[in-house]
Parts: C-alpha cells; structure tokens; sequence
C-alpha cells in the first residue's frame, strides 16, 4: 500500500485545502503524475504522486482543509489486492489514532461513488441553480448527497474553498510578512555585492540570437541562473536548508526564482536540476515556470524544493538588491538592473555592460571569505557564457 | 377568561354551542346527534339544551340527510350536518359533489348552499376497515367547496364559525384520534382563519408537511430528530381545499426538502398534490427528490399490531426524515 499524503508545498505552509482530485479510484498512476490541486495561500497547486501505482480510495473530499501529513489517498502497488489494502489501512489508521493525540481529519465513510462513465451526473435543482450563481462547474464538485448526487451543501462547500482574488492577495501578503519576519528574526544576514561585466555574456548572446526569432531567443536571466548554479557546485554550504538548528545541503541544486505576482505578491518556483540543463532549455524552461507562476499554475515540486533564491529585478529595476533569504534556506543571490558604464580593461576605458550581483547568506552556516569566493566565482562563470551554455555533468 | 385546560372534543362542542346561540339559523342534524349526544359526543347535551327542533336525529341515511342540510342551505338556514365516519359519507357523494359544490356555478351565482359538514376520519382505534379510512383528499379534489382539517384544539375551537360565514360549502374533517386530546386552550374563543396553512415548528434542514391526525406523529418524529441534529419544519395544512401554497413555498426555499406526511393511501394522495405543486412552484429551490410518507396500500386493518403497521407512525416518518437529510437511521 502507498500512503499518499499532503505534502509540505513550501517551508511556510502548515495547511491547505484540498480543491479537486485529478484521478478516481481504480486509476492507474505514474511516478510524477499530477493527482490532486491543493490549494495554499499563494496558489492553487498541482500535486504530484511521486509513486507508481493504482489508486484504491480517495479519503478527502474537495474543500477539506488539512495539515500537511494528513492522508489523502491510498494506492495498490503491483501485485497487491484491495483487500490486503484494506487490511493495511485500518492498521496503520488504528497506529496513528493510537500515536496521535489529535488525528487529522478524516471522513469516516469511503467517499460516495461516483456515477458511471457517460452517466449523468445527479444535481439538484437548488445545487444547480446555485452552482450557476456562483459560476462553478458542476461536474468539478464531488456529491456527497443519495447516491453520490450533487446537493447545495457540496455546491456551498466548493464556494467556500475557492476564495475570492482579493482574499488571496492578503493571504500571499500574510505568508511573505510571516516568512521574511521569521527571516530577519531568526537568520542572521551577512551581505556582499560585486560589480560583474557582461561583455562576453551580451555578445555570445548577440550571436546566439542573430538567427533567432524573437520567441526562440535567449535572455541573459537564464544565463545568470546558470552561473550561480555552477557556482554552488563548488561551494554547497550555500544550496540547502537551515533546520533544528543545523545546516542540511540540498540534494541537487533547484533554484527558486522570485516571480513578482501581477495581483500583488511574490512567488519563488524552482527550477529544477539546474547544472544538468543547456542554456535553451534552461531559457524555455525559466519562460514557462514565470508565465505559470503568474496564472497560478504550478506543480507542487516546483514550489517545496528550491534549495536557494534568485532575485533579478531586471530592466527597470536598479543598480543593486539586498535581498532576504526565504527561509529555510541559506543563501539568496541578487541581480540588479544591466547598465553601461566606463570600465577599465587592460588600461584602456571602455563602455562596458555591467550587473551588480549580491549575496546574502545567513552566517550561522558560512562566512563572508566563502560568501566572497562564491560570488567572485559567479563573476567569473559569467565571463566564460560558452561554458554555461553547455550542461554540467558535475556534482 | 383565562388560559384553561380543555381537550379537542370539549372544544368542538364550546364551538358548537356557540353558533348555537350567536345564530338562530343555525341548527344541527345527524345520527345520533341529539339523544345519544354524538357517536364521538361533541353534541352531548345539546338536545336538553337547544332542544328537538335544531338538534335534530336523522334516520340512517346519509344520501337523504346531507340532501335535506343542503335544502335547508339553499333556504336560508345555516345548517351542521354531522356523518359519522367519512367511510359513510360516500354515500352522500351525490349531494355533495354533484349538489352542493355545483350550484353556485350552475344558477349563475344566483344561489349558493352555506352548509357545514362535519365527519370523523382516520385510523387508530382498530375499528377496521368500513370505519378507519382517511378520504380527505376525495373531497379536497372538488371545486366549489372547502375542505378543513383542524389538528389542534385552538383549530377545533375557532373554525366552526368561520366555516358557518362561508357562503358556500364546508366540508370538515375531524380525526378521530384527535378528539381525546387534551391541553391548553389560551382564550375563550380563539379567532382562527379558514385560509392559510400553519407553521407548527421552525426548523431548517427538512420541511415535514402534513394535516389533520398526523399532526401529533409529526411533532413527536420532530422532538426525536432534534435529538439527533435534524431540525424538522412542521407544517399544518389546516385548509385541504383550497391549498395554501405560499406557505409551503416559503418553507421550501427555507429547507430546500420536503417530507409529506398523510394518513391517506400514497397513490393519488394529498401527499401526491403536495408533492407536484411544490415541484411545479419551486423545483429550483429543491435540493432532493420530495418524499413522502403515508398509509400502507391496504384496507386498514383490524389487528392493533397491523393496524399500527399501515399506518404513518413516528418512526417511519423518522426514518423518512433522516433519508431525506441525507443521514443515516
């Protein structure tokens, strides 16, 4: 039997509410298939099974809020029968009503079948005529009423879990005030900045994109993103997690990218496996995971694993950021705005393309000497964009 | 006077004795009305009181009496016609249905007929089969009357004179098991309408919808369900014809559900009326399937064990209650 549980989607995140499952019982499912949409204060989530199997029962209904580690679902793996899952079920329920003292909310009764493929879905008059009020598809709500009908109430329940725009700005304005105050409270920031050329980077981008159509071509972010991945390959006390008190490295190296939010707010996604990715993909890659980010489409891998945070505040922002790490996490990198100034190469004044990159990083893990050297590393990454173009097959 | 104790049959008689005396039209007749004092004695010592000219014994035979009540509307009087079970009143279909309710239409409006027809009704007593049916909705089927069921002792109280000021035909039900019961009686003569159905108890998950007889099953289902987190509306029809369905609309769009329960058989019952307005008048307001409950399809039996068995009794009307609010019994 696979246990599946709601997963934490994010160090700040201790509940969520489940809006609709995405696989019924007797549904075969894939490592990494998106089973469930949970709903947390910054976006509604795609949740991932990160087990083969088939499903056997769905334990919530959508519109239950949870804590995370609550039991969602149950599968068979290959070979097993639903009876040897029952078994298991109502041994491991019996062991965790036993262990804990207040367990999470559960429905007693397996949920309601649901009516046969082609079948019409039962709705009542009054749930319908609710549902068209409230502009919510019937066939997204779960019946709990006879014979798996939909009624008012499960209308109301759907309603009541999908909250209103204005509510989720306050509730993403809450989560960052929650996150970056327990970040200042409890990490102890060091900063360092250093002044990066970009000569070589602009120009392979040139060339790179001369043949290019204005969608396929590549931007300097990804570029930026990939440097400071390489960089953590050399120094790993900067990619990972600070928790009971002590520093945990990340296993592989997910860069979190801070999305600015049109309705206000803030979001970091990860990009995942950065090192191992070429320079194209990583450009299609970063472009899809910020357009998702923005209509609130993301999967839940993408928002628990970054194991460190890139902020770039891009063309019309300014010269240089002071950025706040997101905690867990150890260590933020910062890009401010690409400017032009008078540089000196070899004795001579050139203009020269120019971003200030900057580090903070919390001191109880790593030191302003190694914080310096990973940053001058990022520096000189940049100057070899050829390289960065290139997968890693390093650590 | 004050609040006093009274029970549903003392009532009805304190009605009586009262268009008795406030109108000399007035006058009563049937069998055994005034020797005896009344098959269920409502009318007991009315003839030392009123004496043989308005408390008047009929012979055995309904076609004739209910034919010369209806006379005697038509001529000015304010006639009481009481029959003994609505079983026997069948035989007077043929004055009511086709006298009574059809001569205002058929004069043109130049004559009506301000009768008042009482009968017992219902099961409960093991009287068996001739003398146990609940035909109510015979009678609530027809244009041109009006059909009364009161289920309390204010109702048994206030609704005689109103249906004696109506000019046409009132055809009153009193459940025979009604007529023991006892209780509180707030004013001396309690003004009630002939037009509207009554809300006996608020509630919000489930509308019960019922009449007559049934009315105390209904509030003892309803005392158990609040027992268990279902809070039942009660609704008293009271008026069988014509049928007050603004109240139970606004129930329905209170409750979303509706359990009706009537002690007539279910096939063509008042339960089936209910149940179709409400769907004509309000189906989007429906969140189940209407339910209802009522007597089981057979000649109510003699046997108290299988008499009890046909008939809607509080748990039927629990467990019908507890399906429709979507719990288990």
């Amino acid at each position: 039997m696979i246990a599946f549980r709601l997963p934490s989607l994010g160090a700040d995140m201790d509940k969520g509410t489940l809006l609709e499952w995405l696989v019924r019982p007797g549904d075969a499912v894939k490592k990494g298939d998106v089973v469930a949409i949970v709903d947390t204060t910054k976006a509604a989530i795609d949740v991932e099974c990160w087990h083969d199997g088939v499903v056997d029962t769905l334990l919530l209904e959508p519109g239950t809020e949870i804590p995370v580690g609550t039991l969602m679902a149950v599968l068979r793996e290959s070979g097993e029968t639903a009876e040897q899952v029952k078994a298991q079920l109502a041994a491991l329920r019996a062991s965790e009503q036993a262990t804990v003292a207040a367990p999470a909310p559960v429905p007693a009764a397996p949920p309601a079948a649901l009516p046969a493929e082609g079948a019409r879905a039962a709705v009542s008059p009054a749930a319908r005529k609710r549902a068209a009020e409230l502009q919510i598809d019937v066939a997204a709500v779960r019946g709990t009423g006879p014979g798996g009908a939909i009624t008012l109430a499960d209308v109301e329940a759907v309603a009541q879990a999908k909250p209103a725009p204005a509510g989720r700005a306050d509730a993403m304005r809450q989560t960052i005030a929650a996150a970056m105050s327990r970040s200042k409270r409890e990490i102890p920031h060091y900063y360092l900045g250093e002044d990066v050329p970009l000569t070589a980077a602009t120009a392979y981008l040139a060339e790179q994109n001369a043949g290019r159509s204005v969608t396929e071509r590549l931007l300097l972010a990804p570029l930026l993103v990939q440097a400071v991945a390489r960089a953590l390959q050399r120094y790993p006390e900067l990619n990972g997690f600070f928790r009971d008190g002590a520093f945990v490295a990340g296993t592989g190296i997910h860069i979190g990218v801070a999305v600015a939010v049109r309705t206000g707010g803030l979001i970091a996604p990860a990009l995942i496996d950065v090192p191992r990715k070429d320079l194209q993909t990583l450009n299609r890659e970063l472009l899809d995971l910020v357009q998702r980010a923005r209509a609130a489409s993301l999967k839940a891998s993408e928002l628990a694993e970054p194991t460190i945070t890139v902020t770039n505040l891009g063309d019309r922002g300014v010269r240089s950021v002071f950025p706040i790490i997101y905690p867990p996490q150890v260590a933020i990198v910062g890009f401010g705005r690409v400017v032009e100034v008078p540089w000196v190469f070899d004795g001579v004044v050139r203009a020269t393309p120019l971003v200030t990159a900057s580090l903070g990083a919390d001191h109880r893990v790593s030191d302003g000497h190694r914080g310096a050297l990973f940053l001058a590393t990022v520096r000189d990454l940049l100057q070899r964009p050829d390289e960065l173009a290139r997968p890693s097959d390093g650590p | 006077m004050s609040a006093h104790a009274t029970s549903y049959r003392d009532a009805l008689r304190e009605a009586h004795r009262e268009a008795l005396r406030r109108d000399p039209r007035v006058f009563l007749m049937g069998e055994d009305v005034g020797k005896y004092g009344g098959s269920y004695a409502v009318t007991k010592g009315f003839f030392e009181e009123f004496g043989p000219e308005r408390i008047r014994d009929t012979p055995l035979s309904e076609l004739a009496f209910v034919g010369t009540g209806i006379g005697a509307a038509l001529g000015g009087l304010r006639p009481i016609v009481e029959i003994m079970t609505v079983n026997f009143s069948l035989l007077a279909l043929d004055q009511i249905v086709n006298t009574a309710a059809t001569v205002r239409h058929m004069s043109g409006g130049q004559f009506s007929v301000p009768v008042v027809i009482r009968m017992a009704s219902g099961a409960g007593r093991q009287l068996a089969a001739q003398h146990s049916h609940s035909l109510e909705v015979w009678y609530a089927h027809i244009p041109g009357i009006r059909v009364l069921a009161p289920a309390t002792i204010a109702d048994a109280r206030g609704m005689l004179w109103p249906a004696l000021e109506d000019p046409d035909p009132v055809v009153m039900f009193e459940h025979a098991q009604l007529y023991n019961l006892e209780g509180e009686l707030s004013e001396a003569a309690p003004v009630v309408d002939i037009e509207r159905a009554a809300v006996r108890r608020a509630g919000k998950d489930l509308t019960i919808v019922t009449y007559g007889g049934s009315l105390p099953r209904v509030n003892e289902a309803a005392a158990a369900l609040a027992g268990q987190g279902v809070e039942a509306e009660v609704i008293d029809l009271r008026v069988l014809r014509p049928l007050d369905w603004d109240t139970l609309v606004a129930s329905l769009r209170k409750t979303h559900r509706v359990l009706v329960v009537d002690e007539g058989w279910r096939t063509c019952s008042l339960a089936a009326e209910i149940m179709a307005g409400l769907a004509e008048r309000a189906f989007f307001e429906l969140d189940a399937p209407p339910a209802r409950v009522c007597s089981e399809e057979v000649p109510i039996p003699y046997a108290k064990h299988l008499e009890d068995a046909a008939l809607p009794m509080p748990p039927k009307i629990v467990a019908g209650a507890l399906a429709l609010a979507g719990r288990q019994a």
